[in-house]
């Protein structure tokens, strides 16, 4: 297959493509057209850098964890500060662009799915903010962790359907997503909010989030004189790491390492992380790394973090790693709440869990690297959704 | 050479019927029930059998067989007991094929699943989430081992790429009748003539329609403009309403004989 031939079916090495009903296709096919057209499309552009200038609140910020760095083997600890966009994460970048999508492709109505609840909120957001109808999908079980979010998206004006089928988390919200889509494709767009999915919601989905990582080249270039050592960031389907890795790729001395779910270790088998202990297979439209067992059903995954909790990820994610340009370790629940805690201690910063599992990751690689090391971490959200099951993870009464 | 299928769909032209096809999950109720339904269906006068393999994630089929999977996983059904569930089908002198998503097919291994298909007498496979794009290796290994690739086409199907999709279909076309999910419906959509007659203009190969059919009224309905009819949930159904396994055999027989009449009064 030639290259042009293989972007135009949107893979990557073997993985990415497109595993889905034919009824999908044409939207599909309208959706890679709109996106290819608005991102070369000036108007397009202004319109979604006004709305992160004046309703985001991009450019994020830096931070450096100094405290915090005196526990990451005194590295330089630089914090790209995605919890401080409007939502509390990453999220809204994606959101925002797919709802301009939206609307671009005369489309009144978007659905979405989500674990932890942020991808919601965001998607719940940008559609009260466009005059668009919202339904979002939510494992019965993740509504149940994150209680707090669906009031969020309630009171945002969206609908929230509980999902009862399968696990009743984030894998079966999106089935229930893509089930809706099939039967409104006409009037709908599915605002999937992650880099996996079929094309073009990898490549798409990074195109919104790659800001994360120009805005942070600039920053940690202009504050330290160099490029970072490595970059860090949690992956689930990996939305947030694709956006801050992607501008570095092509920096070979950057050391890119995704942080995945261990949840109570990966030897356990009960764990999220998919590619460090999944095999290749297709998922939710897509081929990548997947968690699946002999006959090629899908494995339940676990973790303390919602929004990581996905037997899936970015088939980006899984070529980036396969031709070794980045690493991706596992982080257990335990680790990733030590450094939860820690960060809200030494820096005054509550982290969401997810992103927790970045700053575990980042105190090793600290420890590896020693103080010469800069490290870059996407805090690509913030914890506030979080403090209930923290508190009980640490005994705080409520 | 023809598979047994193409033999069904020629036999049902020179009889000036519609084919009837027979949807139901390996390992559902159980191994050992599911073989039972297989001999209702043949009772019943089927003319061919479609077996799922259940699957964790099927994103093409709503709450009846979703919830026909889970029984059926939670029986531990794996991809020997789909073979075994074709060869029962085959056996009995019927057609067989597999419905199966992509993933399991990748997992067994490309080439061993389509050689198994036809060691057991099966004529092909039915591939609801398989795009002709990724297709390369089906492609060969299916010519290989001398079984149909059926895909499904669906009413947003355009007319321009329904010809890429029929040419690389054998034995039939799946038209999906609506956009959607499997289950039965009140009435079949009305897109469903309109998509039969788009895939006769750009194939040769039988078009059978599934989505929706659940009685004999449905079944002569769709039986006058298609040359086969597939039903699914309305056989799960009987399942899951009856009673007692003996009530559930029953009645799926008299389903089957009910809506073999169907195909036959259709035109």
């Amino acid at each position: 297959m030639s290259v042009e031939q293989s972007e135009v079916l949107g893979h990557f090495g073997p993985y990415g493509g497109r595993f889905v009903p034919e009824a999908l296709i044409g939207a599909l096919d309208e959706l890679a057209a709109a996106h290819q057209s608005s991102q070369s499309d000036p108007a397009f552009m202004a319109q979604l850098n006004h709305l992160h200038a004046t309703y985001t609140g991009r450019p994020s910020i830096i931070t450096e964890a100094n405290r915090f760095a005196e526990h990451a083997g005194g590295a330089r600890i630089l914090l790209k500060r995605e919890d401080l966009n409007h939502t509390g994460s990453h999220k809204i970048n994606n959101v925002l662009g797919q709802a301009l999508l939206t609307k671009r492709m005369g489309k009144k109505r978007i659905i979405a799915e989500t674990g932890a609840g942020q991808h919601g909120v965001a998607s719940a957001t940008a559609a009260a903010l466009m005059g668009l109808e919202c339904v979002v999908y939510m494992g019965e079980e993740d509504t149940k962790r994150q209680a707090l979010n669906v009031a969020r998206m309630k009171l945002l004006g969206a609908d929230v359907v509980p999902v009862t089928s399968g696990s009743r988390t984030l894998k079966d919200a999106i089935n229930e997503a893509m089930r809706d889509w099939v039967t409104n494709v006409e009037t709908t767009h599915y605002l999937l909010g992650t880099v996996a999915g079929p094309h073009p919601f990898p490549s798409m989905v990074r195109d919104f989030h790659k800001i994360i990582g120009e805005e942070a080249r600039e920053q940690v270039l202009a504050l330290t004189g160099k490029l970072p050592d490595a970059v860090l960031a949690c992956v689930g389907g990996g939305s947030n790491a694709i956006g801050i890795f992607h501008r570095f790729i092509s920096d070979p001395s950057v050391r890119l390492i995704g942080l995945e779910a261990g949840g109570d270790g990966v030897e356990t088998g009960r764990h999220a992380a998919t590619i460090t202990g999944g095999t290749m297979g297709v998922l939710h439209g897509t081929r990548s790394y997947v968690l699946q067992d002999e006959n090629g059903q899908t494995i339940e995954s676990h973790s303390i973090s919602a929004g990581l909790d996905y037997p899936g990820v970015g088939p980006e994610h899984a070529y980036l790693h396969d031709i070794g340009r980045a690493e991706y370790r596992a982080i257990t629940d335990k680790e990733a709440m030590e450094a939860f805690a820690l960060l809200s201690k030494t820096e005054g910063i509550i982290p969401a869990i997810e992103t927790a599992h970045a700053l575990a990751g980042a105190m090793k690689v600290g420890r590896e690297l020693g103080p010469e090391a800069t490290l870059l971490i996407n805090l690509s959200g913030r914890g506030d959704k979080d403090v209930q099951t923290a508190a009980q993870y640490f005994g705080i009464p409520l | 050479m023809s598979t047994t299928l193409q033999q069904v769909f020629d036999k049902a032209k020179s009889e000036n019927r519609a084919a009837l096809i027979a949807y139901i999950p390996a390992g559902f109720p159980t191994q050992e029930g599911c073989k039972k339904v297989i001999k209702a269906f043949v009772d019943g006068g089927v003319d061919a059998i479609e077996i799922g393999f259940p699957y964790s994630d099927p994103v093409m089929d709503g709450p009846t067989i979703q919830a026909a999977a889970v029984t059926a996983l939670a029986n531990g059904t794996g991809a020997a007991d789909v073979f075994e569930a074709l060869k029962c089908a085959t056996d009995l002198g019927v057609a067989g094929v597999v419905m199966t998503y992509w993933n399991p097919i990748e997992r067994y291994g490309v080439d061993e699943f389509a050689a198994a298909i036809a060691a057991n007498g099966g004529s092909g496979v039915i591939t609801p989430d398989l795009t002709i794009e990724e297709s390369q290796g089906w492609v060969s290994a299916t010519d290989q081992a001398g079984v149909n690739r059926i895909y499904v086409v669906a009413p947003s199907t355009t007319d321009a790429r329904l010809p890429l999709v029929t040419k690389m279909c054998g034995g039939f076309v799946y038209a999906a009748s609506l956009m959607g999910v499997t289950g039965t419906r009140s009435s079949v959509s009305s897109g469903a003539p309109d998509l039969v007659a788009r895939v006769r203009r750009s194939s040769d190969l039988p078009g059978a329609v599934g989505l929706g059919v659940s009685t004999r009224e449905q079944a002569k309905g769709v039986a006058g403009y298609a040359d086969g009819v597939i039903v699914g949930s309305a056989f799960i159904n009987k399942v899951l309403e009856s009673k007692s396994e003996g009530d559930a055999l029953l009645a799926i027989e008299e389903l089957a004989r009910e809506l073999s009449l169907g195909v036959r009064e259709g035109r």
